[in-house]
Order: C-alpha cells, then sequence, then structure tokens
C-alpha cells in the first residue's frame, strides 16, 4: 500500500513540475487579491494591520478553491482514476496520497507566500507568525474537506458554482478561527486556542476525509 | 476465504444482470459464466450496453438488480481480492499524456503492489521500443492504446476486461494482441471483450454474446 501511494504522490508531483504554469495561477490569485486591498481601501498602515489576516485568509481560502477542481478532474478524464478504483489499494488511502500531492503543490505555497503579504499589509511579527501557524494546518483542512466535494462532482460538466456551494460552508470554522488567530496575535493575546481547533478540525478531516472521497469518487465513477 | 491465483473454481458469473443507463433499460435478466481459459465476446449494436456491461464486470457501475460473481461471491463483497485478479482497459486508456510509457507503466506497477519488472521488453512486445522517454501526448492515438495494453503483459491477473482493445490500432498491433489474449487464454486466464471487427483467436473457448435484442 505505501509503495502504491509513494508512487501517486511522485506522479502526481511530476505532472505538476510539467504543468509548472496551472500551479502558478492560483499563487498569482492570492497575490492580486490582496494586494487590491490596501489600494482600494484607505492606506492607512494601522487598518491595514487590523484586516490584514482576515484578508489574507480569505485570498488564501479562494485561491485554494480555485487549485481545487484540479485535484481529480484530469484522472476523470483520462481514465487514470478509473485505474486507481480499481487497483486492489484501499481507494481511501490513495485519495489521501492524492491529496497530500496536491496540497504540496498548491497549499503549501500558499502559505509559504502568505509572509510576504504579510508585509504587504503590514502586519505584526507576531500577527504573522500566527498567520503561518494557522495556515499550516488550516490549509490540508482546505484540501481535505475540499476534495470531498471535487470528488463529488468530478463526473459533471460544469462543476464550478455547484463545488464553491458545497464546500465554501465547509470552510467557514477554518476561516473563522484562522483569521481570529491573527488578531488575537496582534492584541498580545495567545493562539493556543484557534491553532488547536484547527488542528482538530484537521485530525477529523484527516481520518474521515480519504473514507468520503473513496465514497464519492466511487459514485462519480458509475 | 481468499481466492488463491490457481483455484480452479475462480470463474467470472453474471446471475441476473439488469443494467439501466439514464432510464432505458440496457439488458436484463442476463446471465452467463466464464471459466478459466475462456473468453467472452460482447457483441452489439452502439447503445446497446457493452460498454455498461463491461463497466459492471468489472465493478465501477453497480447493476440494477443481479450480481457480478468472482470465485462465487459477489466482487463487491471481496473488492481487493478481485481488483488483484483484474485488469481493465477501458474506452479512456488511463494513462497519463505528460507521462512517458515508462513512467505510466511503473505508476501501474506500483498501484498493484509489485516491483518494477523488465517493462522495456514488454514495451518492445508492444511496439514500442524506442518511444520508453517521450511523454504520450507526442504518441499516437494507437501507439497510446498500445500503452495501456502494455499494462496488460506488465500487470499480471487472471481476468482482462477489455472494451474496443482494437480501436486506433495497426494490422500487427491486432495480430499481437490476439497473440497475448491467445496466450492468456492458454495460461487458464478469462477475457471478457467487446469489438467491433472480427476477432480471430486460435486458443480457448470463444462465447459470443449478443446485446440489445433479447432485452
Amino acid at each position: 500500500m505505501w509503495r502504491a501511494m509513494v508512487s501517486v504522490v511522485k506522479r502526481d508531483l511530476l505532472l505538476a513540475v510539467r504543468h509548472r504554469s496551472e500551479l502558478v495561477n492560483p499563487l498569482l490569485f492570492f497575490l492580486i487579491v490582496v494586494s487590491l486591498f490596501p489600494l482600494s481601501l484607505e492606506p492607512d498602515p494601522r487598518m491595514l494591520a487590523t484586516i490584514g489576516g482576515g484578508v489574507i485568509w480569505v485570498a488564501a481560502l479562494l485561491a485554494g478553491m480555485l487549485a481545487l477542481d484540479a485535484m481529480f478532474r484530469p484522472d476523470f478524464e483520462d481514465g487514470t482514476l478509473e485505474q486507481l478504483v480499481l487497483s486492489p489499494q484501499p481507494v481511501a488511502a490513495l485519495a489521501l496520497a492524492k491529496v497530500f500531492a496536491h496540497w504540496l503543490v498548491s497549499g503549501l505555497p500558499l502559505m509559504l507566500m502568505a509572509p510576504l503579504l504579510g508585509v504587504l499589509m503590514n502586519l505584526p511579527g507576531e500577527a504573522m507568525l500566527a498567520l503561518l501557524a494557522t495556515l499550516a494546518v488550516g490549509t490540508p483542512v482546505i484540501s481535505l474537506v475540499g476534495a470531498i466535494g471535487v470528488a463529488l462532482t468530478v463526473g459533471l460538466r460544469r462543476s464550478g458554482v455547484l463545488l464553491s456551494l458545497l464546500v465554501l460552508p465547509l470552510y467557514i470554522p477554518v476561516l473563522i478561527f484562522g483569521a481570529a488567530a491573527a488578531g488575537d496575535a496582534a492584541a498580545g493575546q495567545s493562539i493556543a486556542g484557534p491553532v488547536l481547533f484547527i488542528g482538530a478540525m484537521l485530525v477529523l478531516a484527516l481520518t474521515l476525509a480519504p473514507l468520503a472521497i473513496g465514497a464519492a469518487l466511487r459514485i462519480s465513477l458509475e | 476465504m481468499t481466492p488463491g491465483p490457481e483455484s480452479p473454481s475462480c470463474r467470472l458469473e453474471a446471475v441476473d444482470l439488469t443494467c439501466e443507463r439514464g432510464d432505458r433499460r440496457l439488458f436484463a435478466g442476463l446471465g452467463f459464466a466464464l471459466n478459466p481459459g475462456e473468453a467472452l465476446i460482447v457483441e452489439g449494436a452502439n447503445g446497446a450496453g457493452k460498454t455498461t456491461l463491461l463497466r459492471t464486470l468489472c465493478g465501477l457501475s453497480r447493476p440494477v438488480a443481479g450480481s457480478v460473481r468472482w470465485c462465487g461471491e459477489d466482487i463487491h463483497a471481496i473488492r481487493p481480492e478481485f481488483n488483484a485478479a483484474l485488469n481493465y482497459v477501458g474506452h479512456q486508456p488511463g494513462i497519463k499524456a505528460d507521462l512517458t510509457p515508462l513512467e505510466n507503466l511503473r505508476v501501474d506497477l506500483a498501484l498493484h503492489g509489485l516491483a518494477r519488472g523488465d517493462l522495456m521488453d514488454i514495451l518492445d512486445r508492444v511496439g514500442l521500443y524506442g518511444f520508453e522517454d517521450v511523454p504520450c501526448r507526442t504518441l499516437s492515438a494507437g501507439q497510446r492504446r498500445r500503452v495501456a495494453l502494455a499494462r496488460l503483459l506488465a500487470v499480471p491477473a487472471r481476468l482482462w476486461i477489455l472494451d474496443e482493445p482494437f480501436t486506433a490500432i495497426d494490422r500487427d498491433g491486432v495480430g499481437m494482441l490476439c497473440e497475448a489474449i491467445d496466450a492468456h487464454l492458454a495460461a487458464g486466464g478469462l477475457a471478457v471483450l467487446t469489438s467491433h471487427q472480427a476477432v480471430e483467436l486460435a486458443h480457448g473457448r470463444v462465447g459470443r454474446l449478443t446485446l440489445g435484442r433479447a432485452a
């Protein structure tokens, strides 16, 4: 099973490297959305610092959603998804491998880019650390929960709006705690609460989402 | 009860299969049994339900009624064992266009839990020697089909389910594939395939199933 999972991760990373341009799109979107805020609002450093954490989290969420569709659609179209489902390995394990590979090329870069945008939003140092910590535990939740939505809608021809409707409400708790942590840190409070809460969501998603993704993929392939 | 690879009882049975697509009933009460060394060629007009039958046989689709059995057990109840015995080549070849044939086959091997085999030899047999390091997107449709068929040779499995395997393949390729199916049947394998072409198999008992009339 490990060999199969490693091989799926390796394959998806190799494919990602060969489609570099597609990887950059969500990142550019992230950058553009965040950089529009100082332009459209009053460029008051204090106000930017107050809203910065929330803005970056919202932008990261939307950029993450933008990248979701690429998780299973190409596999669905070229038939490799059928081969995954028909392999003797548990579908949930292979789905987890795919989500992990997807997070490595979408969630992780978003997270690494966030401090840069934090500077843009004049975030204080503590808030920046809080942002990094919440994104580190929050972006895998986004990938895992989003994958359920993608797996359910991959068989539909136009799934964009439906996917957002399915998945965005589930993201809201992550968003609330993520954005709150940056504010808490700036106010000098401990961020352990929000981070642990998102961490709990991550544990829940890690254990249950692969099963849901596997079942959803089977339904989509029927 | 794990069906062993040599178990003589490992036969594929369809029991009272009824399949629908959309609201249309494709066939009802379909039943057959396929023993080791036998091939079944599914025929029928376009839209008669050949692909649906094959997808049902390999467990991708669920029948409205009836069941598919492998070694006497419902395939959905013994999915890992059944999948380990299955090699399916569907309408979509199931290969990544941005990977080379070699990379594609390595993933297929890993999915079946196998170490690296002698893939160059297999690529040579399907006529892709010299193309092993070329991304599949630059290959022709027939060559891509051959990559998918190379999976049949690379991953040992008792049951081959092939949906239109001869599409886009030239005459030499058809001959090569027929030989491969013959060898597979001679070794006690089973094969279910659809084809619009006349399939000439020397060995094995070949059954024919025509869809679209009885239902």
